[in-house]
Formats: C-alpha cells, sequence, structure tokens
C-alpha cells in the first residue's frame, strides 16, 4: 500500500501542469499554450472559452493524448496522460459516428474494443441509450438520424465506456439554436445523473455561464488562462438565461473577452 | 407586440409580379430524375444504336462483308453458341480474368491500404507505382512474351501488370479519406491501431474499393482480348483474330456484343455487391 502525506488533500480529477504547446509557422514558432494550467475536480462541469486560437481545442486534443505538450504535463487522478485511451472519453463538433454502424453499434464499439462480452455490451449499450433518450433509434443508422441526435449518440459512446473524464470540443457548435438549447438541458442533466467529471470548450460564455460550475478563459497569441470564474448559481435550467444575475455574469466574462481582442486587435 | 396570423389575400402576389420559368426536367444539374422521363431516356440509348445500325446495314450503302446486319449478327452468335464454340471461349477467358483480377486485387488492396493510412508506405511505394502506371500495358507483351514464354503465364501477367497500380493508387485515396477526426474518435475509445484498421478504416474503405475493383475489372477485360489477339489458342479475342482471317465480320460483331454483356453483367454485378455489403454509402 501506499503511504499518503496529507490525505485530507484532494487529488483533481484532471489536471494540466505548466503545459506548453508550440506548433512551428510561417514566421517562428507559435505558441498555442503558455503556461497553462488548469484543474477539473471530481464531477465538476469546466468549460474553457476563448478567441479561436487561443489554444482551448488544442489543450483538450492534449488531454485526449492526440496530441503531445511541448512541455509540462496533464494528470488524471494524479497520473500522467501518455496518450489517448478510454479512460478519458472525447466529443467532436462534428459528430464522428461510424456511418456502417448503427446507433447501438456506434456506443458498442468502445466495449468491443474492450473484449466484454456479447450479453454485457448488449446490456450496457441499452442503459445508455435509456439515459440518452436513444432507445427508439438504436437500429437506425447515423445518416437516418437529426443532428442533435447523432450528437446524443456520439456523447453516449463516449460515455459508454465509463471514463474518468468527458472531455467536449464544441459539441452543439454545429446545431441550430432551438437544438442547442434542448442539448444544454440534456447534458445537465446526464450530468446530474452521471455526475461524470466533464471539461467542455465552447465559443459562447452562454452556454458556459449556464452549464458550468466554473469557467477557464483563455486568450491568443500565446494561448494563456487569463481568468477563473465561479459561476455561483444553483438551479441550473433554461429560465436561468433570463434572469437580471445571469446576464449580468455573462457581461461580466464577456467584457473581458472583449477587451482582450481589442488589446489583440491594436497589436 | 401583436401575433396574427397571415390571411389569404396577404399572401397574394404583389401587382407587376411574374413567376420564375423553371427548367425543363432533365437539364438540371444534379437534379433528381423523375421516371417518366427517365426510362425513355434509358430505352432509346440502347434502341437509337441498334435503329441506325439496322437502317444503315439494311441501305445497302455499306457492303455487308464489312457491315453484317443485325440479324446476320445474331445468327452467327447462335452458331457460335450450338457449336460450342462460344461456351469454351467464355471460359478460357473469364478463366483468365479471374485468375488476372483476383492476383491483381490480392497484391493492390492491401498495399493501397497500407498506402493510404501510413504516410510512411506511401511516400515509399507512390514515386515509383506514379511512374510504372503511366507504361502503356500492352508495351510490357514482347518482354513478358520472352520471360514467360507464349503460354497462360505471359497473359495473366499482363493483366495484372495494367491493373495493380491503378487499383494501389485508387485504394489508397479510398483509406485516405477516412477523416482524421473518425480515427481520433477510436483511439479515444481505446483502439490502438490495429483495431482502428481492422473497425474503421477496412469498413469506411470497403464501398470505395469495391468501385476501384469495379473500374479496374473493366480495365481488366481491355487487356484479356489484347492479349488473346497476340498469342493465343482459345478466349473470345482470339476468336476475333480468327474471324478476321476469314472475313466472318458477322462473328466479330457477335462476339464484341458478347464482351460487352459480359461486360456489363460483371459490371451491375459489383454494383449490388457494394449496395447489399455497404447500404450505408448507398447514395
Amino acid at each position: 500500500m501506499t503511504l499518503e502525506f496529507g490525505s485530507a488533500r484532494p487529488i483533481p480529477k484532471l489536471e494540466a501542469v505548466a503545459l506548453f504547446k508550440d506548433f512551428p509557422g510561417t514566421s517562428g514558432t507559435v505558441s498555442a499554450l503558455e503556461d497553462v494550467a488548469i484543474r477539473v475536480w471530481p464531477g465538476e462541469l469546466v468549460c474553457l472559452v476563448g478567441a479561436s486560437g487561443c489554444g482551448k481545442s488544442t489543450l483538450l486534443n492534449i488531454a485526449a493524448g492526440l496530441e503531445d505538450a511541448t512541455d509540462g504535463v496533464v494528470l488524471v487522478d494524479g497520473y500522467p496522460v501518455t496518450g489517448p485511451g478510454a479512460d478519458r472519453g472525447l466529443v467532436f463538433q462534428s459528430y464522428s459516428l461510424y456511418p456502417w454502424r448503427t446507433v447501438a453499434g456506434n456506443v458498442a464499439f468502445g466495449l468491443e474494443v474492450k473484449g466484454l462480452k456479447d450479453d454485457d455490451i448488449a446490456e450496457r449499450v441499452r442503459h445508455y441509450l435509456g439515459i440518452m433518450g436513444l432507445a427508439k433509434f438504436a437500429g437506425a443508422l447515423p445518416k437516418q438520424i437529426s443532428g442533435g441526435m447523432q450528437q446524443r449518440t456520439a456523447i453516449a459512446r463516449a460515455l459508454a465506456t465509463e471514463p474518468k473524464v468527458l472531455l467536449l470540443d464544441e459539441p452543439f457548435g454545429a446545431l441550430d439554436a432551438q437544438t442547442r438549447s434542448a442539448m444544454q438541458e440534456f447534458l445537465l442533466s446526464v450530468h446530474r445523473e452521471l455526475g461524470t467529471t466533464m471539461l467542455m470548450v465552447t465559443h459562447s460564455v452562454e452556454e458556459a455561464v449556464l452549464l458550468s460550475q466554473r469557467i477557464y478563459v483563455m486568450a491568443p497569441n500565446p494561448g494563456r488562462v487569463i481568468a477563473e470564474f465561479k459561476v455561483p448559481f444553483q438551479d441550473r435550467s433554461h429560465s436561468l438565461v433570463h434572469e437580471p444575475e445571469f446576464l449580468s455574469f455573462v457581461r461580466q466574462v464577456d467584457d473581458l473577452l472583449r477587451q482582450q481582442a481589442s488589446v489583440v486587435g491594436t497589436q | 407586440m401583436e401575433v396574427s396570423a397571415p390571411s389569404a389575400t396577404d399572401s397574394l402576389p404583389p401587382p407587376g409580379y411574374t413567376p420564375v420559368r423553371r427548367r425543363r426536367s432533365g437539364l438540371k444539374l444534379r437534379e433528381e430524375l423523375p421516371q417518366r422521363v427517365r426510362w425513355p431516356l434509358v430505352i432509346s440509348s440502347i434502341v437509337l444504336p441498334l435503329v441506325a445500325w439496322t437502317m444503315l446495314s439494311a441501305s445497302g450503302l455499306v457492303n455487308p462483308l464489312y457491315l453484317p446486319t443485325p440479324a446476320a449478327t445474331f445468327a452467327a452468335g447462335v452458331k457460335l453458341a450450338q457449336g460450342g464454340l462460344l461456351l469454351s471461349d467464355m471460359t478460357a477467358t473469364i478463366t483468365r480474368v479471374a485468375i488476372g483480377f483476383g492476383i491483381m486485387a490480392v497484391i493492390s488492396i492491401p498495399l493501397g491500404l497500407a498506402m493510404g493510412s501510413l504516410p510512411g508506405i506511401r511516400a515509399l511505394f507512390e514515386p515509383m507505382i506514379g511512374l510504372i502506371r503511366y507504361m502503356p500495358a500492352p508495351a510490357f507483351i514482347p518482354l513478358f512474351i520472352i520471360w514467360l514464354g507464349l503460354g497462360e503465364a505471359a497473359k495473366i501477367a499482363l493483366l495484372v501488370i495494367g491493373t495493380v497500380f491503378f487499383n494501389t493508387l485508387m485504394s489508397a485515396d479510398v483509406a485516405a479519406l477516412v477523416p482524421k477526426t473518425l480515427i481520433n474518435a477510436s483511439y479515444t475509445l481505446g483502439a490502438n491501431r490495429r483495431v482502428v484498421m481492422r473497425k474503421v478504416i477496412l469498413p469506411h474503405s470497403l464501398p470505395g474499393l469495391l468501385d476501384a475493383m469495379r473500374v479496374n475489372l473493366a480495365a481488366t477485360w481491355n487487356l484479356v482480348v489484347v492479349a488473346e489477339l497476340v498469342a493465343a489458342q482459345s478466349g473470345l479475342g482470339y476468336r476475333i483474330v480468327r474471324a478476321q482471317r476469314f472475313l466472318q465480320t458477322d462473328d466479330i460483331f457477335a462476339v464484341l456484343i458478347v464482351i460487352g454483356l459480359i461486360g456489363l453483367t460483371t459490371d451491375m454485378a459489383f454494383r449490388l455487391l457494394r449496395n447489399v455489403a455497404a447500404p450505408w454509402a448507398r447514395p
């Protein structure tokens, strides 16, 4: 057994420590991430917002293990990430479903890879399709269902392997406004029900404030975290978006982003 | 703000409005063609050339020695079939195509998939294949005859050399079309490279591979006749050369039509196979 010093100190579910990422550009190297540190506590839903080019998607890809950091480390439960794995689910903006597999077949993919028995796979798939409200569409091909349903399938597929962290890269960016708000409600209910730790990238401040407990605001050139907000609202539902407190909170974050944009614009 | 349902008068067009003239169906780009327009066109495609052929051959303008009538061609075909020559020629030719095409597929599909998925393999093979594929396959015939003699091996080699490079590059392009996010999504679901190859790249490529094979099967049919024209004792191409020696143009026409029909059948079989094997990719 391991000896734990100060065992009262909790370990973050996901932690980025002194993360640097450089890309070779046309005029020297571009610093996509410079000394970025974030923490996501167990059961939290945290959002990353920022203008394009601030490195938020890069951060997510490094956390997923799809890209290597130039320097620094991402820890999951205190262990460094060395490559992609089923302990970190990733949901893309483009749903990225397997077009030849049915909705159920898509959700089953990760479980097949894990080597589960057919019966167990069928049961788990049924369970997650139920939670996602997809039971009716189990036998449908992705091209036969709407964008919202496709994204639900992608989320179900990522959750079915029961990852420690769910990473979401602008998951609702390609959806129309009505579907988008329905999906936000849906994500909140999934988060309540399963308590999965989630880290989500979005460019919509309103979406970030509505969904998350904490928000990291990032800025480009070089990509870095410039602020962290604790979101105070308890009762999350769409009626919240009309409340004055909500609107003023959104404006506060928005103003910060706008300031940042004008700084970059005058450089 | 008051919201009311639009009344009937609201939706009348303003004065001076003229509707936009619609283009005739059949001439709209990429538009679905109605069945009542489609079928007359499909039937005309076959009937019109037949009528033209019949009229030209019956008019007496062309010596029937050069252009036999459709009836004479049909009779020649029946005679070849009854004598058993047609069947044995077809068997010989189809066997060559099957062996050549089979060898070609076994080499080109794995190589193409590897090239399309692994940039290192692509960089290693693509320049040489890109060069060789522009060398006309029939130009290799003398070389194959020197190396392999006049038998079957030389003919099969021609079929393989004439199609294997095209099918490899086409298969590579098909494999390279698998979206990167689909591969990345699979990694985050716990898959390793081998699993991604088997469970993602292969099924995603299947319809494209079948399309490439269909195209190159047509090329194999072209080449097998070339091979049989040069040196053979059997086969549909050989039958044409023999018919030429005796000025039997009706036999040549009959064999050409048989070759066309076999080609069309295999083409349709591949389309059917694609739709059955990959219904998700049906247009």
